[in-house]
């Protein structure tokens, strides 16, 4: 486990998201009528304002979108460098997450890098960080 | 003069600086008085009064005077007034004042924006700093990643623009070299001494590409236009400056769902409200929290294609004081301080009204861009002097 992050106050929109971890699983809601992805959650569709919406498990793998490498001490316990980047997600077009790059130095992470999803557990809360696919 | 148009008559400041012990509704008091006295108004002709974000209890030092506060520490008589944070970022605020003057609500608005993160900062016990437990709404899809700043969500879209379009740091430089050396000229400004680019380039990074002179810095002071109506401004004594245009925009708010940032749009609905073309602008005074977001503005109001704007800005010689385009010339908040969001239409008041000393760009600028935000809130105002 690494360094404590700030945690998120499970509701009923997020806690799928943030414990699919448990199970191995990165999940999103998606529309059950139009089959678009909604994220952030939200109890309703922003396609169709269809209210029949469900978290599933996408392949969690996706491309590297943008980054950028924080050298920034923004409190004291925060080991520096690191990349943060946003992530397309494989099979749910138009969501994006905003992640962490792990398990490879900072200066080897590029867009369109592709990545995988790699849970860190803090409590009941499963981070969704990415690590590369080809290294 | 149209009845119907909406101006801005008086602006003022305060002093501009870190750890000031002025309490902050003083500060603004220092502002308005300004702004009073160029417009030749009193208080009792004011009847609103809008800001931005409003009085915000769990983090003072972003915003530590609200609206009603001030109304009733100066005895205003408002028919009308307004403060928040749900609006198109800081010059919303004056978006909402021009509306409110055109509807008929009020007369003469006082428009506000006080700052005072870094007395926050020194003084935790009277000042203190925001802290949560847990991060909800927006927050937690970025802070559980260390994503801290608003340094690290614009630095991703800087990122793209090195990667995709070939921005150097070189041409990243000149935003903060242009805003160093007007602010030398600015008697008011935070920092007034220049930047050589040797300095910028040995500055120890933030959030790459962004380093240490990309970004600007607490700061404490207070900013006031006055927007007054049509109807009321025989009553103004100096040179009124009409809002030609405004336009304002959210994207997705979360940062990190949206493909543009939201300047883009806001900068296209401006030309689409108004016959004046982007050949026909002064001077552009745009907002830099980041250095970046002046780029992005510069591509999203026209000035050059996207992705064209690091060589837009390439040697420093357009946007200088006297180019042909200059920009921030108080020294933007890079320089001058985090006015967040005001300064920069301060500033195109004062040099369309010719009063910028020093710094004075030449000629008879008639017509000017002031813009506040530019990640998922954006504000454009186009600002003409008839």
């Amino acid at each position: 486990m690494g360094a404590p992050r700030p945690q998120p106050r499970l509701d009923a929109d997020n806690r799928a998201f943030w414990t699919g971890g448990a199970v191995g699983e990165l999940r999103l809601l998606r529309c059950q009528d139009c089959a678009t992805f909604i994220h952030p959650p939200r109890p309703v569709c922003r396609k169709c304002l269809s209210e029949n919406v469900v978290p599933e498990a996408v392949a969690g793998t996706g491309v590297i979108d943008t980054f950028t490498v924080n050298h920034q001490k923004w409190h004291p316990a925060l080991e520096v460098p690191y990349v943060i980047a946003r992530v397309a997600i494989d099979g749910a077009p138009g969501v994006f997450l905003t992640t962490n790059i792990v398990g490879c130095p900072v200066d080897e992470v590029d867009i369109g890098d592709r990545v995988r999803v790699r849970f860190e557990q803090q409590g009941e809360v499963y981070f969704p960080l990415f690590e590369k696919i080809d290294r | 003069m149209s009845t119907n148009e909406a101006y801005i008559s008086g602006v003022g400041q305060s002093e501009i600086g870190v750890k000031l012990t002025r309490h902050p509704l003083l500060l603004t008091l220092d502002a308005v008085r300004e702004a009073l006295q160029e417009a030749g108004l009193t208080l009792g002709q004011i009847d609103g009064v809008s800001t931005y974000p409003g009085r915000m209890a769990a983090y003072l030092g972003f915003s530590p005077v609200g609206a009603d506060e001030l109304i009733d520490a100066l005895g205003i008589r408002a028919t009308w007034y307004a403060g928040g944070a749900e609006i198109t970022s800081q010059l919303g605020a004056v978006v909402a004042a021009a509306t409110a003057v055109r509807a008929g609500l009020a007369r003469h608005v006082i428009c506000f924006r006080t700052v005072y993160e870094a007395a926050a900062l020194a003084r935790p016990e009277e000042y203190p700093p925001l802290r949560r437990e847990k991060v909800d709404g927006g927050s937690q899809w970025v802070a559980p990643f260390n994503a801290l700043s608003a340094a690290n969500w614009t630095a991703q879209y800087a990122m793209r623009h090195v990667k995709r379009y070939g921005l150097t740091r070189e041409q990243l430089a000149q935003i903060a070299l242009t805003d160093r050396a007007n602010a030398a000229l600015n008697p008011r400004a935070l920092v007034r001494q220049p930047l050589t680019m040797d300095e910028y380039m040995s500055a120890r990074m933030i959030s790459t590409p962004l380093c240490l002179y990309d970004c600007d810095r607490f700061t404490d002071a207070s900013t006031v236009l006055i927007v007054s109506a049509g109807a009321a401004i025989d009553e103004v004594v100096c040179k009124p400056i009409r809002i030609a245009a405004m336009a304002g925009t959210v994207e997705r708010h979360s940062w990190d769902q949206a493909e543009w940032m939201a300047c883009y749009s806001t900068g296209a609905d401006l030309w689409k409200r108004t016959d004046y073309k982007p050949a026909d602008v002064d001077t552009v005074q745009l907002y830099d929290g980041f250095s970046f977001q002046v780029i992005s503005w510069l591509e999203s109001l026209g000035f050059c294609g996207i992705g064209e704007g690091g060589r837009f800005i390439e040697g420093g010689k357009r946007i200088a004081r006297d180019g042909e385009l200059p920009l921030n010339t108080f020294g933007g908040q890079i320089g001058a301080g985090r006015l967040h969001g005001f300064g920069f239409a301060h500033e195109a008041v004062v040099q369309l009204r010719g009063k910028g000393g020093a710094r004075q760009i030449p000629g008879d600028p008639r017509v000017a861009v002031a813009t506040s935000g530019g990640g998922p809130l954006a504000t454009a105002l186009l600002l003409a002097k008839d």
